[in-house]
């Protein structure tokens, strides 16, 4: 099944995954990374379908699918 | 995810600054084509000024718009290199106008990643050749005056009136269809170089959420809404079309 892995300490918390991702599956979690910027997690992981939307769009390379 | 192309280091720019798409882009590029232990990147001044910490190829400083200089230097020197240029729309479009416009005129055998963000990024949201009419910048806070700046330059459409074959392409990295289009761009700007045919350029219409002063999606949708309008994406010109 595929599924987003999010690497938090690359992440600047720019959300534009949780925006690309047409199925929702990425929600903001409330915790904050080493740098101070909130990131991504994986909420519903059930409905990915590998698009790798949110690959494509992070700018830091913080996303594998 | 990181391919070659790229060094560990987390890139410098700010929170959704699409140069990291861009950054991406060019690393997977240069990764997938095999050429990234004989490529050498030239980097001049702007928010692009920190890439040589970033790309994983040998990577050359340039004086602010003398990019293409160095590169024209470099690819006569080493013709055998892969160079390529990484040059924001305050650089290239406005210093380094000059050298733009003769190196490629010139014909010169190098590729050229031609970020344009429609201001002046790393000096704080300025008026650049590219911003918009009616656009916010912190040198025309009421909007540009094309009465009294003019209209934006579209560089791709400007060196395709030149006569000298080139490639020269707009892509855009708001989306992500529009992303892979960019890559596709890029690696044929990159084809182009190693098969001797000509000058190639890709103008990556891109966003600056920092200096237009708006969330990262927000600045995705206000790119489509009023930058594409403006500067349309496609190929502008292909060597074979040369006139």
């Amino acid at each position: 099944m595929p599924t987003p892995i999010i690497d938090a300490d690359r992440c600047k918390g720019c959300e534009l995954c949780v925006f690309a991702c047409p199925e929702r599956v990425l929600e903001m979690s409330p915790n904050i990374n080493a740098k101070g910027y909130f990131f991504p997690d994986v909420a519903r992981v059930e409905d990915c379908t590998g698009c790798r939307y949110c690959l494509l769009v992070c700018p830091d390379t913080a996303v594998q699918v | 995810m990181r391919t070659d192309g790229l060094t560990e280091k987390p890139t410098t720019y700010c929170p959704g600054c699409t140069h990291g798409v861009i950054h991406r882009l060019v690393g997977e590029v240069i990764a997938e084509m095999g050429v990234r232990q004989h490529t050498v990147g030239v980097a001049p001044v702007g928010c692009s000024v920190l890439a040589y910490d970033f790309f994983n190829c040998d990577m050359q400083q340039a004086s602010h718009g003398r990019a293409m200089a160095v590169a024209t230097g470099i690819k006569r020197g080493r013709p055998d290199l892969v160079v390529f240029t990484y040059q924001g729309d305050g650089d290239l479009a406005s210093i380094g106008m000059a050298e733009t416009v003769h190196a490629a005129n010139r014909g010169e055998k190098i590729t050229v990643i031609f970020v344009n963000n429609a201001i002046y990024g790393m000096t704080g949201g300025q008026m650049a050749p590219t911003t918009l009419p009616g656009q916010i910048a912190t040198t025309c806070p009421t909007g540009r005056d094309v009465s009294l700046a003019g209209y934006p330059i579209r560089v791709a459409e400007l060196l395709a009136t030149l006569r000298t074959p080139a490639y020269l392409a707009r892509v855009s990295v708001h989306e992500p269809k529009a992303i892979m289009n960019a890559k596709k761009a890029i690696r044929k700007a990159f084809k182009f170089q190693i098969d001797k045919t000509c000058f190639s350029l890709v103008e990556v219409v891109s966003t600056c959420p920092t200096g237009w002063g708006q969330q990262p999606h927000e600045a995705c949708e206000w790119l489509e809404e009023h930058m594409l309008p403006y500067f349309p994406l496609g190929d502008v010109k292909t060597p074979e079309a040369a006139h």
